[in-house]
């Protein structure tokens, strides 16, 4: 009883600093990194992580500790992790349609604009909608 | 030993929260604020699990699943508006 007891105390310990750490690691890397498409790497990987890691933490303190288990925590992580590529994407969107917009001077460096993919004349978002691709559009 | 590893994980965070405070005033672009401002939110949502976790209740997640649910839809609107200029067409 008392080595399962240890057991689960330190998987717990363990999961709390392993999810601090992948935080602090994110939010590192947004202050830290160059350019915003670099800098998008760091929150939507390592800080999702941390939230997940410090979810499941709770998701083995709570029935271990004599209190009842909820489905919010899976709800949680769950929802994060649906949301956080989506969101990124989105970021991603408007910050290379803003440059190409706003500031296309600054576009033209190899450093700020991600490069164009092969076999492409230029990002998917900059085309034309196609006629058969798009069944909601008239 | 649980109770060690909660304060440095929540010193983590705090001090994760502050670094996205600073890429916030700092920008310098639209997108950067706002990849700071849902940073800033995961993390908050991982400090109320941490806050559940010390005081030994469930009531937190409720606030920490409709901080999830909410802070998407508001990145959404945000690169909505940036992309649009407009968030409902």
């Amino acid at each position: 009883m008392s080595g399962l007891h240890v057991i689960v105390e330190v998987v717990i310990a363990a999961l709390l600093l392993l999810g601090g750490a992948f935080a602090l690691i994110g939010s590192w890397g947004l202050a830290r990194l160059p350019s915003l498409m670099s800098r998008l790497h760091g929150p939507t990987k390592a800080t999702t992580l941390g939230v997940g890691s410090c979810l499941v933490a709770s998701m083995i303190y709570f029935p271990t500790h004599g209190l009842a288990w909820t489905a919010h925590e899976l709800l949680i992580t769950l929802f994060l992790f649906i949301t956080a590529p989506i969101s990124a994407n989105m970021i991603a969107k408007a910050y290379i349609h803003g440059l190409k917009t706003r500031v296309p001077e600054l576009a033209e460096q190899s450093d700020v604009m991600p490069p164009v993919p092969p076999n492409a004349t230029d990002w998917a978002t900059f085309e034309m909608p196609k006629k058969d691709s798009a069944p909601d559009q008239e | 030993m649980i109770a060690t590893a909660l304060h440095i994980a929540l010193g983590c965070v705090t001090l994760a929260v502050l670094l996205n405070l600073f890429r916030l005033f700092r920008g310098p672009t639209a997108p950067d604020r706002i990849l700071a401002l849902d940073t800033m939110l995961i993390n908050a949502i991982a400090f109320i699990i941490l806050f559940g976790i010390l005081e030994a209740s469930t009531v937190y997640f409720e606030a920490a699943l409709l901080m999830a649910m909410v802070g998407f839809v508001g990145t959404v609107a945000y690169t909505k508006f940036l992309l649009r200029g407009d968030i409902v067409e």
